[in-house]
């Protein structure tokens, strides 16, 4: 368990990021939080010939942004968006799955934007970005690309992300078009901090008399990337969200979904987990966002 | 690769080493500088036998490179115990509440509570869980770990007051 023979460049800013990835070639990598990285490296899944170092990059670490969105620096902590107050009043749904997130161990390393970039399939961070519709900066020689996350997720850790380029920020929208925001995250795995097998992210804005305005559901653990499910996000819409059309919500994304077993979990109990979580989680929004409709 | 100087601080003492790229900063503590209290279990991120301490928080040595350390602090279970070499609070607890049986978990468990009860003098059982759900024990059941980390936390409040039981819970990085 040695990773292979490397080079290795600690940057000081972007540019000199940018500059490593041109002059490197194709098999030079990034590394931030190496959470995902060092254990394929460790397994040998990995082979980088140059490692470059973006941990000293002052402009990659941070959170800020406006009223709109919430602006993540690709570089930061996953531990450090946890704790953030600002994490927790926009992105309230990336601040519920930060938990379920490995363990203190790894997320006091890992980044949000390594996450989104290994985009592996059961991965919380990449999910949440997909259901919130995130917006991603890359960086690369040629200059900054803004990227939807609609495209991004290419298969399984495939991304749209070219070799030369470097993930700088992750934009999160703040839903503030009116109505009250209930988010509900639900997953299951074999130990908490395990990957998990099925992860469910919803966000739902309600009016005031409890009908819903707005709703956004994707699905982990599915498919080889996480998947939004507009059929149950729509069945949604405009219903006081009682107890059945929240059922058949979700049964409709049982339908949506076409999963394949592995050594964890058959297709069959990926897609009855599926329709599960995503009920659970879509109610775990409602009441969220009903409690806060009973005292303002 | 060519190796490269590395200046790291170790348990408050300083050290400068020479070492190639794809060290980890695991092999780096215990082979380079023969601490061999921190503990080689999985060597990919799975175990958690190897955490450290790393600029004031417990992280996975298998999962760092050493050259990623070069100006950084690290601290392994070497730095627990006092001046005199007796057992830390923490690691009295341990011993006491039978928080061990074959040990190769200990170094780890050690660490990964040792950094919870900085941050919060007067955790949960929940946030001992939390705090040690990443790393394995093969032996305990876990229960008595928990038990030992308890024990620890109130001897420490016990001894000093002052430090509970606040803690910096909600604190903001940065």
């Amino acid at each position: 368990m040695k990773a292979a023979a490397f080079d290795y460049i600690r940057a000081g800013d972007l540019a000199e990021v940018c500059r490593a990835l041109d002059d490197g070639g194709p098999d030079c990598k990034i590394i931030a939080g190496g959470q995902t990285l060092v254990p394929m490296m460790a397994m040998r899944l990995a082979r980088p010939s140059i490692l470059i170092d973006i941990n000293a990059v002052g402009e990659l670490q941070g959170i800020g942004g406006d009223e709109t969105s919430l602006v993540i620096k690709a570089c930061t902590r996953q531990a450090a968006a946890e704790r953030s107050p600002e994490v927790r009043a926009k992105a309230p749904l990336l601040a519920k799955a930060l938990r379920f997130v490995g363990h203190p161990q790894t997320r006091n390393r890992g980044t949000v934007g390594g996450s989104i970039a290994n985009a592996d399939p059961v991965a919380e961070i990449p999910l949440v970005a997909l259901t919130l519709d995130a917006g991603l900066v890359a960086e690369s020689a040629g200059g900054a690309r803004n990227i939807g996350i609609s495209g991004f997720f290419h298969g399984l850790m495939e991304t749209s992300l070219a070799a030369d380029e470097c993930l700088t920020e992750v934009r999160f929208p703040v839903w503030n078009g009116g109505g009250i925001v209930g988010t509900g995250f639900r997953e299951v795995s074999i130990r908490a901090g395990d990957f998990a097998i099925v992860a469910a992210a919803v966000q739902l804005a309600l009016d005031e008399n409890g009908v819903c305005k707005r709703a956004a559901v994707a699905l982990g653990g599915v498919a080889p990337t996480p998947l939004r499910i507009e059929a149950t996000a729509e069945a949604l819409l405009s219903s006081d969200l009682d107890a059945k059309t929240v059922g058949e919500a979700a049964r409709l994304a049982a339908h949506e979904i076409d999963p394949v077993a592995d050594v964890h979990a058959s297709a069959e109990y990926r897609r009855r987990t599926a329709r599960v979580m995503v009920e659970r989680a879509i109610l775990e929004a409602r009441d969220e966002a009903l409690g806060r409709v009973a005292k303002p | 690769m060519k190796p490269r100087e590395i200046s790291v601080t170790v348990n408050a003492k300083h050290y400068r080493s020479e070492v190639p790229p794809r060290l980890t900063l695991l092999d780096y503590l215990r082979e380079v500088l023969g601490l061999t209290g921190t503990h080689a279990g999985c060597e990919h991120g799975v175990c958690g036998a190897c955490s450290v301490i790393f600029d004031g928080q417990p992280i996975r040595s298998c999962l760092m490179f050493a050259i990623q350390a070069d100006g950084h602090e690290v601290e392994t279970v070497e730095g627990l115990a006092g001046a005199d070499g007796g057992l830390s609070p923490l690691q009295d607890a341990f011993w006491e509440a039978h928080a061990l049986q074959c040990g190769y978990c200990t170094p780890g468990m050690l660490m990964a509570s040792h950094a919870l009860l900085r941050a919060n003098p007067d955790p949960t059982e929940d946030e001992i869980k939390e705090a040690i759900g990443g790393n394995l024990c093969r032996c305990t059941g876990y229960q008595q770990i928990v038990e030992a980390v308890r024990l620890a936390a109130k001897r420490m409040r016990e001894a000093d007051p002052e430090a509970g039981p606040e803690g910096n819970k909600d604190r903001v990085d940065e």
